[in-house]
């Protein structure tokens, strides 16, 4: 059986990037991985890339051409992931089975997003693709309403508060204050987060990830190969999930079951489970959503989301150091290049040349969700290699 | 408002799809939606383009099981977990062509 691992890691900056488009961002994070690990682009063999909106915020289908071009390496093969905000994930996994099927030894993964070239509203309309286009778009639902759903629900059946959310946007700022390529370097309040403007009631816009552009890339490749690099980091499973693309059709509003199957799967696939997990990184779109996906998780009881966090488990020093470069948040989420990204923070932290280096942590876990959870996808990463 | 109501298993779906999402089954019955209860709310102010803030979206639930998203009217200082609410027809957008799109809301009764 072909083991995966991870060995070489770059990243843009991510926020508002006036003057970068997206093949500028894009072969950015890939010189800089290929420099990570030292290798020069003849050797590898293909491109998977993870975008969610090229074709409406830049009017750029075919990243597949478009990247084999920009980035030096026609004619090998190139192909592009969608899953909305899972893009990033999902081009990770697929190029995870790809090596695991033999096919390849060495593969880039490529996830980027340019989210600023199009109005605010116009990017808000944009991202209702990864929700139910027909019925919820139709009718002016955003991304930050179909949250806001689930977060009233959430409060409604748990006693979750806007303070407990809060303190999710104010544990990741603080954690992005020392990250170079963070959007945000600014340390904010739970009193910040309850006075900031409204966006979908009950969540602020210090409840929200920005809109930013993007890129990060991650080289893999196979145990074969994976000896000649220097800090190897093992793929040590996969798990994806699916789920009903409408909020409306699901049996519940404060739970994500694409995210029960995923982690199920990667619990299955490497015999972990959460205390064996030193290091977590989830999707913190909405502060809620770091809330639900810590109860998804299993690293706390259903409905307990919000006290975990108030008691600071979250935190570089609590329970389950949770999104210590930043998060969505702090770090910005260009959408299609989020899901590498956190794969890159939780293998720096697992190679020890992170910022807010934990010590001696030995395995992590990543969540990357798509839409509402209509897409959850789940990696395990490692320092040994099973 | 008519839900699909499946032959096969009973199960009522909104919008109507074309197999039952439970069984499969491809043969259903109409059933009409009338009265139904707040399940969730969220009143946008930050909105998309065609849409003019602030404006309220609910899930609303029904007995038979259907759950569907719908924008609200009526008092708003009402809303809470379980508000009824009926279907009423509103204007919902213009187009770009200047035709006016109609549709379902949901009065706070």
């Amino acid at each position: 059986m072909v083991d995966v691992a991870v060995v070489g890691v770059g990243q843009t900056a991510f926020g508002e990037l006036w003057e970068k488009s997206l093949r500028n961002l894009g072969v950015e994070a890939f010189t800089a991985a290929l420099k990570d690990a030292g290798v020069d682009r003849a050797a590898v063999q293909a491109l998977y890339v993870g975008n969610m909106a090229a074709g409406y915020m830049s009017s750029q289908e075919h990243l597949a051409s478009l990247f084999a071009d920009h980035c030096g390496l026609m004619p090998k093969p190139v192909v592009r992931c969608e899953a909305a905000c899972a893009s990033g994930s999902l081009a990770l996994r697929q190029a995870w089975l790809s090596i695991k099927s033999g096919a390849y030894d060495i593969v880039a993964v490529l996830g980027a997003e340019k989210m600023t070239d199009v109005t605010a509203s116009t990017a808000v309309a944009g991202l209702m693709a990864a929700g139910d286009a027909e019925w919820e778009g139709a009718i002016g639902l955003t991304f930050a309403g179909l949250y806001a759903l689930m977060a009233r629900a959430h409060m409604h059946a748990f006693g979750t508060t806007r303070e407990q959310m809060a303190l999710v946007s104010v544990n990741n700022h603080k954690n992005a204050m020392k990250n170079p390529y963070a959007q945000f370097h600014s340390a904010i309040t739970v009193e910040d987060v309850l006075n900031a403007a409204p966006i979908a009631e009950p969540l602020g816009l210090l409840d929200c990830s920005p809109l930013s552009d993007g890129a990060a890339c991650v080289i893999l490749a196979s145990d074969k190969v994976a000896k000649r690099f220097a800090k190897p980091v093992w793929v040590l499973g996969s798990g994806q999930g699916s789920a009903s693309l409408g909020i409306a059709a699901r049996a519940s509003l404060t739970e994500m079951p694409s995210t029960h199957a995923a982690v199920a799967d990667v619990w299955k696939q490497t015999g972990l489970h959460n205390k064996d997990v030193g290091i977590l990184e989830v999707h913190d779109c909405f502060s809620i959503n770091e809330i639900i996906a810590l109860e998804d998780l299993g690293f706390c009881p259903k409905g307990a989301g919000g006290k975990f966090v108030e008691n600071g488990g979250i935190t570089i020093s609590g329970e389950i150091p949770t999104n210590t470069a930043g998060g969505l948040k702090g770090i910005g989420h260009p959408v299609g290049a989020s899901g590498v990204r956190q794969i890159i923070d939780v293998a720096r932290q697992l190679r020890g040349d992170a910022v807010n280096q934990l010590n001696d942590v030995k395995r992590g876990l990543c969540l990357n969700v798509g839409g509402v959870g209509g897409t959850a996808i789940v990696h395990a990463l490692g320092v040994e290699r099973k | 408002m008519v839900a699909a109501k499946c032959s096969g298993c009973d199960k009522v779906t909104f919008p109507p799809r074309y197999a039952c999402p439970a069984c499969g089954g491809i043969d259903f019955k109409d059933e009409t939606l009338g009265i139904g209860k707040m399940l969730s709310w969220t009143t946008i102010h930050a909105s998309p383009e065609g849409f003019e803030a602030p404006y309220t979206v609910a899930l609303i639930k029904y007995e038979n099981g259907v759950v569907l998203p719908g924008l609200v009217v009526g008092d708003m200082a009402r809303l809470e977990v379980g508000s009824t609410v009926k279907p009423v027809l509103r204007r919902l957008s213009e187009n770009s062509g200047g035709l006016l799109i109609y549709g379902v809301k949901f009065e706070i009764i």
